[in-house]
């Protein structure tokens, strides 16, 4: 049992990894909601919470936020995975690359440059109020947190129900097809049935997001939900009152809830396709000429909407002065020169969020190994303790790295470790990590066992095994793993912004935020989150060729499965 | 492609390695805009070339909360913030150094304000006013006129159209509020602040979203401290500023953390700030701050406002700081009760009872007035009495020291989150009920 041995050693050593960084920065903030004012243990904080009307209410307002999100998020995703997928047509590539930029926007950014296009004031309704003299409320209270949400997350649906819909096993559709299955009938009973792992798991992750999202309710100024109202308390100078971290613990707990929910809803049933018939995915049929005019209408409506943000940002990044009118009033160059003075911030992003995926790769391969080839005791638990990682607040992590690691001293500077760059990485792996671990396993699940059984009993070594079978096979998974961590990180800011402590070592997120602090500093602030846009766009791009090229024949197969 | 990987890895961490050599030997963190802080450190690195300025930007509890965590190994020198009570929080945790400034000249108080910490742990160094900005596109295009005073806007035609921050975010706007309480009277205050919410579009969470939020045009007016709104109009936008006659002057501050690593360079850099060089540089239309040092005005732009010879800027309250201290968490906390958490139920009481009185100025009617007195009397109710605001034993359930929790019996065992649900029911309670009185008003108009 030496080989073992490696796999427990590298699970244990995994293991203490999340406990030092994720799980002990964690308690040191969180216990706090376990105390009474004179520092006894105590759960009375968690009964005031429920007592208190406004707590309640803002858990209510969290939960429809939420659920309402998801579905607005699968009315934009559900027409452009399906014509992706069952249509030949030339529109895929756009939907795919397109489909997935929303992500890469901070939230922040995203919701300022919303603002000025659908806010009370922004372009569209400023144009609306000139010509037939009415306004729609877009922007406005909890609809407005929705809109925004969904515009930003809907792409975990989409991407997700794409790869589902390429994965359906074509024999499937075809013998019912057969059997005089048709319209309806065959959507409702074979490809909605066998599309639901993806969908589930896009829909629980977008919920998951936001529920926990605080920038776009901060921004647009709704505080009567449950991440705003704990952002609020934590950060008011002065006051310690334990309901803000109250509030956290039971964000954390909602979160590991609702995965636990994705996870048992696909349980109990059989997903899994046996050998493929030929080519993956669902028939593909040309459009009629009506259907297609229509199916683009309504592809560019959505992408319209979806890409608004950008289109915004953009705007913003080249004019001058942007004030209560359609479009600013001139253009300039101006901000992109301010940038390219300051680029240390562009070169820091890139090195932090390119290790930072790398490591999350590595780890989420080794931890969908131990989870899904090993009999280890506990090893389930490392799933869950690597994807509870998407339900912490950044603050919170942020917050909790520098009470646990501020005290160590590096041994060759006068620096706390809290505050050596590399602490900016490992937040961010964290932060990521869960992202990477569902395309990873999901990859690693539709690798046959009998494959690496083959092997070994011919001889071969564990790394080889990696090497030659499992790393070859699961490159797409692996890629988009990397290319979603990396994307995600490049816009992380709660987590990071406690952990900067000079600004030649800040990430670009923070660069757009603190120019977007000033009047005169927008222009340069969006310039900076366009360029960061770009760059994210070049590397999908870039990981989309490898991905095609290596898979000429066959489609990536990957998913995002919780 | 693994090869690849590793190549690339080993080629970021030597790449940024490199990078890291360099580190300052003055490090400032600041909630200050970069307009401010960037002119300053080329300037202070003109005059002192050898020393490098290494400038963090945090929003100000973002800032309190680092000093505080990294006070066992403490790697900053200089906090730089506007809000007093932020320096009032560290002092308190005696995390600052006390110094006293060389340089001669500076008036002892701003206003009715004193300049310097009268322990002498932070210094004013630029004084700043609350006022009113608006952007004059919105309200040309809306047709409403421009506000002069906080009075002007309770009245209806500026419904939905104005913003703010919470107190409990911005401590500039603590002090305009303690400004309006103490110029009116405790409860008169509130009334006033009540009725302006009654209009808001909004209560931001951070003092910047206001000034964005009116040059975005996103709402007309924001209650904003004067340098958001001066360095707003110079950087092009449409927007005006104003002080009421009842504002509060007070100083931003600039202070030396205990166990600074470059304390001398600490020193200098704060003699350079009030020295009228520095001081100078505040006069900057992209900064537009006021100067601590009356002489530095000769060199501003015409219109640029003096607190020292302008007598009608903050003088109006006679400010106690003391006060304003002792009953920060209690006020904080009731506005956001009041305000903040249900500005919703706020707006729809107050939405109501201007149309009733608006129907009451066409037709008179005794039984509408009354109805509408009453509705108005419960939007101005308080959940506690002033003294209780200013009852020490009372704010300590609002502050951290946890350790002082057995000195307080009065209140012992008291949770803050029981208090404030308290009020909550309260409020929200009253809300409605003015709403409802004020549509029973209009029935009978």
């Amino acid at each position: 049992m030496f080989k073992n041995f490696f796999l427990g050693l590298t699970a244990i050593i995994i293991g203490l990894f999340l406990i030092i960084f994720l799980i002990i920065p964690i308690i040191q903030v969180l216990y706090v909601s376990f105390l009474d004012p004179s520092g006894n243990l105590t759960v009375s904080n968690f009964y005031d919470f429920f007592k208190s009307q406004l707590f309640r209410e803002s858990l209510y307002n969290s939960f429809y936020v939420a659920i309402m999100s998801v579905l607005l998020s699968s009315i934009f995703a559900i027409p452009l995975a399906y014509f992706t997928t069952r249509f030949n047509f030339k529109g895929s590539v756009i939907i795919q690359v397109l489909g997935f930029i929303p992500l890469i926007m901070p939230p922040f950014v995203g919701a300022i440059a919303m603002k000025l296009l659908f806010g009370n004031n922004g372009s569209i309704n400023l144009i609306l109020n000139d010509w037939f003299g009415f306004k729609i409320p877009f922007m406005e209270g909890l609809n407005g947190v929705i809109f925004v949400e969904s515009v930003h997350y809907f792409p975990f649906i989409l991407v997700n129900l794409i790869s589902s819909l390429n994965n359906i096993d074509r024999s499937m559709e075809e013998s019912a097809q057969n059997l005089g299955s048709r319209g309806l009938r065959l959507f409702r009973r074979i490809i909605l049935p066998l599309s639901m792992p993806g969908y589930i798991a896009g829909a629980s992750l977008v919920f998951l997001k936001v529920f926990d999202d605080l920038g776009t309710p901060l921004l647009l100024n709704v505080n009567n939900m449950l991440a705003p109202q704990a952002y609020l308390r934590i950060s008011t100078i002065g006051i310690n009152d334990p309901m803000g971290y109250v509030i956290c613990v039971i964000l954390l707990a909602v979160s590991i809830l609702s995965v636990w929910i994705a996870k048992i809803s696909l349980g109990g049933k059989d997903y899994s396709m046996l050998q493929k018939g030929g080519a993956g995915g669902i028939l593909k049929r040309d459009f009629l000429p009506y259907q297609k005019k229509l199916a683009y209408f309504v592809i560019f409506l959505i992408l319209f909407l979806v890409l608004s943000p950008h289109i915004a940002l953009t705007l913003l990044s080249f004019g001058t002065i942007w004030s209560f009118s359609p479009l600013p009033d001139d253009y300039t160059f101006g901000h992109y020169k301010t940038i390219f003075q300051n680029s240390f911030y562009i070169k820091n992003t890139l090195i932090y969020c390119l290790i930072a995926a790398f490591l999350d790769i590595v780890l989420a391969f080794l931890i969908s190994y131990i989870v899904l080839r090993t009999k280890f005791k506990g090893r389930q638990l490392l799933d869950y303790i690597a994807m509870s990682s998407v339900a912490v607040p950044g603050l919170v992590l942020g917050v909790g790295y520098l009470k646990t690691f501020y005290s160590v001293q590096l041994p060759w500077s006068d620096k706390s470790l809290a505050f050596w760059w590399v602490m900016i990485v490992i937040v961010l792996t964290i932060r990521r990590l869960p992202y990477a671990l569902r395309a990873c396993s999901a990859a690693l699940m539709q690798i046959s066992k009998s494959l690496e059984e083959s092997a070994e009993s011919l001889g071969a070594k564990k790394i080889t095994i990696f090497r030659k079978i499992l790393i070859p096979l699961m490159t797409g998974g692996l890629l988009t793993g990397f290319i979603t961590s990396f994307s995600t990180a490049t816009v992380e800011l709660s987590a990071t912004i406690m952990l900067v402590s000079q600004q030649s070592d800040a990430p670009l997120a923070y660069a757009i935020y603190s120019y977007m602090q000033t009047p005169a500093g927008r222009g340069p602030g969006a310039s900076f989150g366009v360029i960061g846009v770009i760059i994210v766009a070049l590397a999908t791009f870039a990981t989309q060729f490898i991905i095609e090229k290596k898979f000429k024949q066959k489609k990536p197969q990957t998913n995002i499965n919780l | 492609m693994k090869k690849f990987f590793i190549i690339l890895f080993l080629l970021l961490l030597g790449f940024k390695t490199n990078a890291f050599a360099n580190s300052g030997n003055l490090v400032i963190v600041t909630s200050f805009s970069k307009d401010l802080t960037e002119k300053f450190k080329t300037e202070f690195e003109k005059k002192y070339p050898s020393i490098k300025v290494e400038i963090l930007q945090k929003g100000t509890p973002a800032g309190v909360k680092y000093i505080q965590e990294t006070k066992s190994n403490n790697a900053t020198d200089l906090f730089w913030v506007s809000a007093p009570d932020a320096n009032e929080v560290l002092k308190k945790d005696s995390l600052l150094f006390k110094y006293t400034p060389k340089v001669k000249g500076i008036p002892e108080k701003i206003g009715s304000y004193p300049t310097h910490d009268k322990d002498g742990y932070y210094l004013g160094f630029a004084a700043s006013g609350y006022g009113i900005m608006w952007n004059t596109r919105y309200l040309s295009a809306n047709k409403i006129p421009k506000p002069k005073e906080w009075s002007d806007l309770i009245k209806p035609v500026y419904y939905n159209h104005v913003g703010m921050s919470s107190p409990s975010r911005s401590g500039t706007t603590h002090l305009t509020l303690e400004a309006i309480l103490q110029g009116e009277g405790f409860s008169k205050g509130w009334n006033t602040m009540k009725f302006i919410a009654g209009n808001f579009k909004t209560v931001a969470a951070t003092s910047f979203a206001v000034p964005d939020g009116v040059n975005s045009g996103d709402f007309g007016i924001g209650i904003v401290i004067d340098f958001f709104g001066l360095s707003s109009a110079a950087s092009g936008f449409p927007v005006e500023f104003t002080y009421p006659t009842i504002t509060a002057v007070v100083p931003a501050n600039i202070a030396i953390i205990k166990n600074a690593p470059n304390q001398k360079n600490a020193e200098l850099f704060v003699e350079f700030l009030l020295s009228p060089e520095g001081q100078t540089i505040l006069l900057d239309p992209k900064i537009s701050r006021l100067p601590v040092n009356p002489e530095t005005y000769a060199k501003a732009p015409k219109d640029f406002p003096n607190p020292f010879k302008d007598k009608s800027i903050g003088k109006a309250v006679n400010f106690d700081v003391n006060l304003s201290e002792k009953r920060y968490s209690v006020i904080n906390a009731l506005f956001d009760a009041m305000i903040t958490y249900r500005l919703n139920e706020l707006k729809e009481a107050i939405s109501s009872i201007n149309k009733a009185e608006l129907a009451l100025a066409k037709k008179d009617n005794a039984q509408a007035k009354a109805l509408v007195k009453e509705a108005k009397d419960l939007v101005s109710k308080l959940p506690i009495t002033e003294a209780q605001a200013n009852d020490p034993a009372f704010n300590v359930i609002f502050t951290k020291s946890r350790l002082d929790a057995k000195d307080n019996e009065k209140y012992a065992g008291t949770r803050q989150a029981e208090v404030e649900a308290e009020w909550d029911k309260q409020i929200v309670s009253n809300y409605t009920k003015a709403k409802e009185k004020a549509q029973q008003a209009l029935k009978f108009l």
